[in-house]
């Protein structure tokens, strides 16, 4: 009885914490977030049209060339210290392309320094873009052999 | 046109995730799991690749873009080499990224420190 | 046997009440631009200190703050019998090195948010009891090694929730002693763990806010005074919003408190 009371004393707290707390913005949030976001790959586009028409590669290579020079430039601005307050405006408009997995490898790499360069630097590198490994992987596998059987 | 289309599509995508961690529980990590299996998951049924041709970069930059190289790497792999290719096929098209991931990151880490925010 | 220090349900009352000799505060730079400045005893420029981690800024804050307490007292190191306090990292790290170089018999705390409420009634009770006449209560944290411990690393492009705390840098010291002047410790009410399932890092306040709504109005009932009667009633880190969580459950139980009632994460930024 007592625990009943309890676990719907906690509900109706949950839901009251729930309905009071400061949402955040939606608006402004997603305007930024298309605005930086939106940049971010005309950035890539314009890198890509570079390379494809002056180095020569095919569309495919190109885009995996973009894909270097944006983690490039993604892993350079953490390091300069500028891609976090993008981030803080931007939001997902920073998270979300290539150049925030650059940021969320080298951020926990910068941090951890101090507790060396095999487990602090190397070992902490990936506490936040492993996770998209693993299942980014995982889930390439799966739908390989899916299509292995199909075939 | 193709400036236009990469600012829109990638945009987009950027709103979605942007919707996804303020509207649910869900952190930045989490969004960005949710983004690249959902890029894998797309291209395998099919739907992100008109995705690709119409936006470019705009759909290959975002996460999912990441997936997609995964998944068509696969296919590629598996194409060309049977079974061993769903292993070999994702990673090897998207070795460029991870290797860079890597060796910038490390890079970066060696050079500069974090600095304290105000 | 009855305890006869211990009124209610969950108060002690000193008999032989504490006095606040001296207190001490150091802060980083940030909270040095906030409204409370000119209290602060010194405000550092930049907050790793001249060290070069933020652990070790945040032990050399400790240190410092002990000793500005003590010089302000007219004492000297040995002077203080037992040293009180902790901060948040992992094995009480900075207060730890802190106690190591001061070469006072140290308690290592940890409460978190009420570590210095904690380790003052602790001193309390060691200068009630007749255990020591000079005790300094010390506590600590630093925004940028708790965030890397509980949050994400700093450079990461991530957006704060707009419930999400912003961890104070600085350190607080207070030498208590057995015959003073006051300011007295009268009464020290110890609190309940409460947990009412909040599980969200970035809203810390509506976690705390029924602990502190619970222990406040206990403190009153197991005292018999009334909100009116203090000056102020001060909270530790609930922020604006778990503040206003915390009056609403304390009007639950019957207790008006807005007035003198406000919380140190509002009053430093």
């Amino acid at each position: 009885m007592t625990r009943r009371l309890q676990t719907n004393e906690k509900k109706n707290y949950q839901k009251l914490v729930e309905n009071t707390a400061p949402k955040p913005n939606y608006f402004t949030n997603c305007i930024w977030a298309f605005v930086v976001g939106g940049i971010i790959c005309i950035i890539g586009q314009f890198v890509h049209n570079m390379i494809e028409n002056n180095l020569g590669l095919t569309h495919l290579e190109a885009t995996n060339a973009t894909i270097l020079v944006m983690i490039f430039l993604g892993a350079a601005l953490t390091g300069l210290g500028v891609y976090d307050r993008i981030g803080k405006k931007a939001g997902a408009g920073s998270i979300v392309p290539i150049t925030g997995f650059a940021n969320s490898v080298v951020s926990p790499a910068m941090e951890y320094k101090r507790e060396g360069f095999i487990f602090g630097v190397a070992a902490r590198m990936f506490i936040l873009a492993g996770p998209v490994l693993v299942y980014g992987i995982t889930s390439s596998v799966i739908v390989g052999i899916i299509y292995y059987l199909l075939k | 046109m193709s400036y236009v289309n990469a600012f829109i599509v990638g945009g987009l995508i950027c709103v979605l995730g942007q919707l996804l961690m303020d509207g649910t529980k869900l952190n930045p990590a989490q969004v960005l799991v949710i983004f690249v299996t959902a890029g894998v998951v797309l291209t395998a049924l099919g739907i992100y690749e008109p995705l690709v041709r119409f936006g470019g970069a705009g759909a290959t930059i975002p996460l999912p873009g990441f997936g997609y190289s995964l998944a068509k790497g696969v296919f590629k792999g598996v194409d060309e080499k049977g079974f061993l290719g769903i292993f070999t096929g994702g990673v090897e098209a998207t070795s460029g990224g991870i290797t860079a991931a890597v060796v910038f990151g490390y890079l970066m880490a060696v050079f500069f420190n974090p600095k304290s925010k105000s | 046997m009855v305890a006869l220090k211990k009124i209610g349900r969950q108060t002690i009352k000193f008999l032989n009440p504490p006095s606040i000799l001296t207190t001490a505060s150091i802060v980083g730079p940030k909270e040095g631009e906030g409204p409370l400045a000119q209290y602060y005893d010194e405000v550092l420029e930049d907050d790793l200190f001249g060290e070069d981690s933020w652990e070790k800024a945040e032990s050399k804050l400790v240190k410092e703050a002990v000793k500005i307490a003590i010089r302000k007292a007219k004492l000297k190191i040995p002077d203080i019998e037992f040293m009180l306090g902790g901060d948040l990292l992992n094995q009480l790290m900075s207060t730890s090195f802190a106690a190591r170089d001061l070469e006072i018999p140290f308690y290592g705390l940890y409460g978190a948010c009420s570590t210095m409420a904690e380790s003052l009634n602790l001193a309390a009770v060691l200068i009630d009891g007749g255990y020591a006449d000079k005790v300094v209560a010390t506590t600590s944290s630093h925004f940028s090694s708790a965030e890397r411990q509980f949050r994400y690393p700093l450079e990461l492009g991530n957006q704060r929730a707009p419930t999400a705390q912003w961890t104070v840098t600085g350190s607080g010291a207070a030498i208590l002693t057995s015959n003073g002047n006051g300011p007295f410790i009268t009464y020290s009410t110890i609190g309940k763990v409460i947990d009412f399932g909040i599980v969200d890092s970035n809203n810390m306040g509506a976690a705390m806010a029924p602990a502190a709504a619970n222990t406040i109005t206990t403190h009153l009932m197991d005292t018999g005074l009334q909100p009116k009667e203090y000056d102020l009633i001060i909270t530790g880190d609930l922020g604006k919003y778990g503040r206003d969580i915390a009056i609403e459950l304390m009007k639950k139980e019957g207790f008006e408190i807005v007035k003198n009632f406000t919380d140190c994460g509002i009053e430093n930024f």
